[in-house]
């Protein structure tokens, strides 16, 4: 559709919630008050990895407002399904633990009480006796023979249909190592980042008269959410009624669906309304946060600054359960390569399991780290070639018409077109061939290679 | 330990609000007198959310003894809505599109009050000073900034 | 002791969207007796303003002006299935639902018109400001109003549209990673200049120019607002945050906003941007996703530019000042 035609759509409209956020009006959880209802805290593991052996609630049940105690036992289904319902699995996150803690504040029991205060005297006076186990923190520690096993399999990492890893195989890397002028190398560790939103994670399950849960939540999704609750509490799903949509912050950390479960489970049982919602400390003690990785880079160059192979095997912390992140994985061998043309390329990416909080979805997902390999790589491979940095860029970028190396052809490159633009910007020479250059050079179409107007901002 | 009657104007108005020892401003204001527009971030002082004015000057809700207030002015960000329309600080965020998730909007707009009433005319390194103790995720800050800044350009002498 | 600065550039490419079950959303419309069209979502804003920016959509779609569009989300009960708010992916899939709903409801509306003006559905056009009309002949048209109103009550006929964007799941080959796991590419390269300080080890982002492409922009304040925020976050990245500042050493794991160190007001540096817009196959009005990926360039276009300032291989981050001292030690 041309521009001129479009009426709307390339309108800086006002945000239509603008006056409700701009007033204070805009509902958030912690907004939610309703009658009679109680507070859910958490007692959760002190120990990195630990055997529980027992539990004692006798002293936290004295605490004037204790309501109820949920444990293991309590969960109809006590599994997290997250990704079950489209065919990944395993599923291995108890929602309350059984015998086993895997990372310092995992969930082991429930405690709803009348005030937040008196669920967390609650909570401190619960009595658990723990039996520490040998932690493990490093992601290729934890695949060495002698590690301490951390999941039922008999292995620390996620098995890809019968694989180790998620593998790429594009081509024939050894053979253009050999033909390569220079071989760069390089290690890549970003470490764990917290989403931090302003708002932090949380619900309010209400038990309604017909029977059925209202969840009001600030989840990402809201059938996810709804569909795995139901799961666990085995119940019809219909039974649950998810509410929500308007989030204060999410970046991804809500998604895990970690709180309505519990929430909605302690609503049904006790009758009454219950709030779930992370305190800032949970938040960022807790609650998931972005996957680590450490990533070994090993590019066959040319000396003229092509990149003709690249081999990498990349570790991603998992932390203690699976979440998202075998899938970020996933999305992250996938763009090891970049926005480039690379034609030879090799991929072991590990998804392995460590005594630390679990990772799982954050702005990027998979694709954050995987850009910044490539990038700081790409600018040592500049050095070690001698070429400038947005020309060796123009150089080795996609053009439509390339393949991929998960065998999916380009479409919509303007890899190209962003970097000259960039050069431009800020005044950067840049010289033939790499000035003309366009994403088509490859695939020529005069009527694809329309840009609109672009704009200044 | 007994509750006790903190007395207090509150936007303006003479407020009474019952509270046990210890009981902060910020739940004083949002589960016992209904006033939630003052959100709270981190519930321990750090992330400025909950910014609302005492006798002008800035304050964390979530860590001030609401008995602290006894006998002072407090204003929220309800008290500086108008019954129609928005208050020039609340239009000028709305205008320059300095809100996303809204959630440290509150404390933007009383923290920004709080420097224009004292300070009519900041430069932009003031205004960014003025708010370092506010923390947002999701703006990037300078649309803020050019919110407040664009307030402090138009008015000539008070702004209400 | 010395300031030395230093310059560094990345370019990167982001995927819209996901293929894990076929990554689907619905979006329903219904007409009001009085012309306003809902469209039912379950879709999540988390702050980004897809609110403002599905209703822009939607008004586009249906050829009337936003005030008669009305975006009804957040409700499994009243909602259809959306997969969620995550992959950069809302926009794409909600706004290509829309525009599927959005054909079949405007089919139904220019029947009733057709019968009203006595004219044919083919020959009818809406002008984006309330009424539908002959093209070609300025006097022959009606209001919405009236073409609802004579819609419910006259002819007995339902506006009404479904529409859903489901992408087949092919799945990943596990020996060879064959897989097609997005609909389309959005890119950006950004360009940033840092001061160094030798001695304290601390770093200044001095300026950050960036150009996104991203399909086509449907609110391009709402496009600033995401390259704004998502450079302070990546800014964030590259210099002071991690809830593991030892890791895989978990000690001193970051408790609070005392210890997790993020930008604030003064930090964030001069940014010039630009946006090219060259629309996708497959996006609804070309649009592609881009939310994620502007806290995704800026990361390594900091870390360049320390390592061009200090002549270092710095290749981690946060590059907090204890990183600088101990890359410029080991330089040595």
């Amino acid at each position: 559709m041309a521009e001129q035609d479009l009426k709307v759509v390339g309108q800086s409209v006002l945000r239509r919630d603008g006056m409700s956020h701009v007033t204070g009006k805009t509902q958030y959880i912690d907004d939610i008050l309703l009658p009679a209802m109680t507070h859910l805290k958490m007692v959760r593991s002190p120990l990195h990895h630990a055997r529980i052996r027992s539990i004692d609630f006798s002293e936290a049940e004295k605490v004037p407002g204790f309501v109820r105690a949920f444990t293991y036992k309590d969960v109809p289904k006590n599994i997290y399904t997250i990704l079950c319902l489209i065919g990944v699995g395993p599923d291995e996150e108890p929602v309350l633990a059984e015998q086993e803690v895997l990372f310092k504040g995992e969930q082991i029991a429930a405690i709803v009480a009348e005030t937040e205060e008196a669920a967390n005297e609650a909570v401190a006076r619960v009595r658990l006796d723990l039996e520490e186990l040998p932690p493990v923190f490093d992601v290729e520690e934890a695949l060495k023979p002698g590690a301490p096993i951390i999941k039922p399999w008999g292995k620390n990492h996620f098995e890809y249909e019968g694989h180790h890893c998620r593998r790429i195989r594009f081509g024939d890397v050894e053979k253009a190592f050999a033909e390569a002028d220079y071989i760069v190398e390089g290690c890549y560790e970003p470490k764990p980042i917290e989403h931090a939103p302003l708002e932090t994670t949380g619900c309010v399950a209400k038990p309604e008269a017909d029977g059925r849960i209202t969840v009001y939540t600030n989840t990402q999704a809201l059938y996810f959410s709804m569909d795995n609750t139901a799961l666990i509490l085995q119940v019809p799903f219909n039974k649950l009624h998810f509410v929500g949509g308007t989030v204060g912050g999410g970046f991804g950390g809500k998604v895990d669906v970690i709180v309505e479960p519990i929430a909605a489970l302690a609503a049904m049982k006790i009758g009454r309304p219950v709030k779930y919602l992370y305190t800032r400390s949970e938040e960022f003690n807790v609650s998931s946060t972005r996957v680590a990785y450490r990533i070994y880079f090993k590019d066959g160059v040319t000396k003229d600054g092509r990149i003709i192979a690249r081999k990498v095997i990349s570790y991603a912390d998992a932390g203690a359960y699976n979440r998202h992140t075998p899938y970020a994985v996933t999305k992250h061998a996938a763009n090891i390569t970049g926005p480039y043309m690379i034609p030879n390329v090799y991929v072991d990416a590990y998804c392995v399991y460590t005594n630390r909080v679990p990772t799982s979805a954050m702005r990027g997902f998979g694709v954050t780290s995987a850009s910044f390999a490539t990038e700081v790589q790409m600018d040592k491979i500049a050095r070690t070639v001698g070429m400038d940095p947005f020309e060796i860029r123009l150089l080795n970028g996609y053009r439509n018409g390339d393949m991929r190396p998960y065998q999916k052809v380009v479409g919509d490159a303007t890899l190209v077109e962003v970097v000259q633009a960039a050069a431009e910007m800020v005044g950067h020479p840049v010289r033939e061939p790499y000035k003309s250059m366009h994403s088509w050079d490859r695939d020529y179409s005069p009527e694809r290679h329309q840009p609109l107007q672009a704009e200044e901002v | 330990m007994a509750s006790k009657i903190v007395t207090f104007t509150l936007n303006g108005k003479e407020t009474e609000v019952m509270v046990k020892p210890f009981t902060t401003l910020a739940k004083a204001l949002r589960e016992r007198l209904g006033f939630t527009a003052t959100k709270c971030g981190c519930y321990e002082g750090n992330c400025g959310s909950c910014t609302v004015l005492v006798n002008g000057d800035p304050v964390l809700s979530c860590i001030l003894p609401a008995e602290d207030v006894e006998g002072q002015d407090v204003l929220t960000l309800e008290g500086i809505t108008p019954q129609e329309g928005l208050h020039p600080i609340q239009q000028s965020f709305h205008e320059n599109y300095a809100v996303q998730c809204g959630f440290c909007t509150p404390g933007m707009i009383m923290i920004s009050k709080a420097l224009l009433d004292k300070n009519p005319h900041p430069s932009r390194e003031e205004v960014a000073e003025a708010l370092s103790g506010n923390l947002c995720r999701c703006t990037g800050y300078d649309p803020i900034i050019a919110a407040v800044e664009q307030v402090a350009g138009a008015q000539g002498g008070n702004h209400g | 002791m010395a300031k030395v600065r230093g310059t560094g550039i990345s370019s990167v490419n982001y995927p819209t969207g996901m293929n894990l079950g076929g990554d689907p959303t619905q979006a329903l419309i219904h007409m009001t007796t009085t012309g306003t069209f809902v469209i039912s979502l379950a879709s999540t804003d988390l702050g980004q303003g897809l609110k403002t920016v599905l209703a822009q959509i939607g008004a586009e779609a249906l050829g009337v002006p936003m005030e008669n569009v009305l975006i009804d989300t957040g409700d499994t009960d009243t909602g259809p299935h959306c997969m969620g708010t995550f992959a950069s992916r809302t926009t794409h899939r909600a706004g290509n639902a829309i525009i599927m709903a959005a054909e079949e409801a405007k089919k139904t509306l220019f029947e009733i018109v057709a019968d009203e003006l006595e004219a044919r559905p083919d020959d009818l056009e809406a002008d984006g400001t309330g009424f539908i009309g002959v093209k070609g002949s300025p006097d022959r048209k009606i209001h919405l109003v009236d073409a609802a109103l004579a819609g419910h009550f006259k002819y007995g006929k339902t506006v009404a549209g479904r529409g859903i964007f489901f992408k087949p799941n092919l799945g990943v080959d596990p020996e060879t990673g064959k897989m097609d796991p997005d609909s389309t590419e959005a890119h950006a390269c950004v360009v940033a200049e840092v001061e160094v300080d030798t001695e304290t080890g601390d770093v200044k982002v001095l300026s950050l120019h960036s150009v996104y492409e991203i399909g086509r922009q449907v609110n391009p304040a709402l496009v600033e607002g995401q390259i704004r925020g998502g450079s302070v976050m990546g800014l964030g990245h590259a210099l002071y945050e991690s809830t593991e500042p030892y890791y895989p050493n978990p000690e001193h794991r970051a408790g609070g906003f005392f210890e997790y160190i993020l930008p604030l007001a003064p930090d964030v540096p001069e940014m010039e941007m630009r946006v090219l817009e060259y629309p996708s196959e497959n996006g609804p009005f070309g649009v592609k996703g881009f939310g994620e990926m502007t806290a995704n360039a800026p990361i390594p276009a900091i870390v360049n530019a320390i390592n061009n300032a200090l002549g270092t291989e710095i290749s981690c981050h946060p590059v907090t000042p204890e990183v600088v001292l101990r890359a410029l030690e080991a330089k040595k």
